[in-house]
């Protein structure tokens, strides 16, 4: 099995932010400079820790968002993460409302050797649920910097239009970057014209946009708990084999 | 040496003496899975212990439920950082699924249905330290959970209190599961945060 992505030590390292920007009104994306950042899959994820000066830490795990081009494309040590503020976070809201361009921040990793997209030749299917696009993003951009030429397809849940991330580049990379195609679905707000009505995922959104089970796509599910527990259900219901659906869960039940 | 965050002074300051380093508190409860909820009919459901040598102990759901349970109240940890506080189990004790089965081996590796597997020192599930447990906070512990069953070990990380739990099986020697495999650490030991390899 090489499924092992984590070997040694993992150290804490004092990264830079370099840039930062809104995603959205709540989620904000830092750049970050890593020091001796040896690269990392898209779909792992780093620790990230917080120190108060009375020693008081805090940690949590974000998603990477960016890829690891790995030929230079871009400047090495580059490790951008999505951040969803979180009501009543004490790291969610410092990474997206105190921290600034030029501070640092503690962070190791990457972590993770399973919700990782491996340039491998399936067709993929991606889920996401609100910020749960973020570890998919970074597939979708790794895909993008080899040139992969994989069926690959988004399915993005988010609240209203302006709550969805990424959406100019993700515009973008369905003009430039063959085979890949996007459908968006509202829970609360379309945009003027949408033909269908707000609404949560179902079984026809996903077996009419999703890729048939025959096809064998590799599947990464990612959302709030809720979500994955009901897009899974349904992908299996739809005949896709449990083995082949992959899932990352964030936040409480209900 | 951790280096100071500025302007962050930290809002919970859970620093209790009953959390492990690094984690913090919760009163919901978290999802953590790889994969798909699997769905037992109980009418299909069986609990094996193998021993080393390959032989069998199994349990249906009717002779499982003959059991003796416990009602047990731990704290559980999970390796995504959260901690919940008090939590009340009943569960049949591993030390009662292990007293007719004879092994020399030392270790295990627990397997679930959906195909998850997870290692623990055999030590590590007697002596009252772990159960199989079916109901969750005087519920029946609900598929997202675990349902109908899963290992509740609590005093390591929880990706160790396999979900779904439809088995033991006791190795000679150590052997990563579905975590370990991908990173994560052997053993798990939340108090001295053994969350990755190496930790």
């Amino acid at each position: 099995m090489a499924r092992a992505a984590v070997s040694g030590r993992l150290t804490w390292r004092a990264g830079t932010v370099v840039a930062a920007r809104w995603e959205t009104p709540s989620v904000r994306t830092l750049v970050l400079q890593v020091p001796e950042w040896s690269g990392h899959l898209p779909g792992q994820h780093v620790d990230v820790r917080l120190t108060a000066p009375d020693g008081y830490s805090a940690q949590r795990s974000y998603s990477i968002a960016s890829a690891w081009p790995g030929d230079g494309q871009i400047e090495s040590g580059r490790v951008e993460l999505t951040v969803q503020r979180v009501e009543d976070g004490e790291v969610s809201s410092y990474l997206a409302d105190v921290l600034e361009v030029g501070q640092p921040l503690e962070l190791r990793g990457p972590v993770g050797g399973w919700f990782v997209w491996r340039n491998e030749p399936p067709p993929v299917l991606l889920v996401a649920g609100g910020s749960g696009v973020v570890p998919l993003m970074a597939m979708i951009r790794a895909r993008g910097d080899v040139r992969g030429r994989q069926p690959f397809r988004l399915i993005y849940s988010a609240r209203t239009p302006q709550d969805v991330c990424y959406a100019g580049e993700l515009a973008r990379r369905v003009r430039d970057d063959p085979g890949l195609d996007v459908r968006f679905v509202y829970t609360r707000k379309t945009p003027d014209g949408w033909p269908d009505p707000p609404g949560r995922i179902t079984v026809p959104i996903l077996n009419t946009y999703g890729w048939p089970p025959d096809f064998a796509p590799d599947v990464f599910v990612c959302g709030p708990t809720a979500f994955v527990e009901t897009a899974a259900d349904i992908l299996v219901a739809l005949g896709h084999d449990p083995k082949k659906i992959r899932t990352e869960r964030f936040g409480g039940t209900q | 040496m951790s280096i100071i965050s500025p302007g962050f002074g930290g809002r919970r300051r859970s620093s209790r003496p009953d959390l492990p380093p690094g984690q913090y508190l919760t009163h919901d409860f978290p999802v953590l899975s790889a994969g798909p909820t699997p769905r037992i009919p109980l009418d299909r459901w069986q609990f094996t212990i193998t021993d080393e040598v390959g032989g069998k102990h199994s349990w249906s759901w009717p002779e499982f439920q003959a059991l003796p349970a416990e009602d047990v109240t731990v704290d559980i940890h999970c390796v995504t950082k959260w901690s919940k506080l008090g939590t009340t189990w009943r569960g049949v004790s591993l030390d009662t699924l292990f007293e007719d089965v004879e092994t020399t081996a030392d270790y295990t590796m627990v397997h679930g249905y959906g195909g998850y597997t997870t290692n623990v020192p055999l030590e590590d599930l007697l002596d009252g330290k772990a159960w199989v447990a079916y109901r969750f906070d005087g519920d029946d512990l609900a598929p997202e959970h675990g349902g109908p069953a899963r290992l509740v070990v609590p005093h390591l990380y929880f990706w160790k209190s396999a979900k779904w739990v439809n088995g033991i099986e006791m190795l000679q020697q150590d052997e990563p599961g579905f975590w370990e495999e991908a990173g994560y650490h052997m053993y798990g030991d939340p108090w001295r945060e053994q969350r990755y390899q190496g930790d």
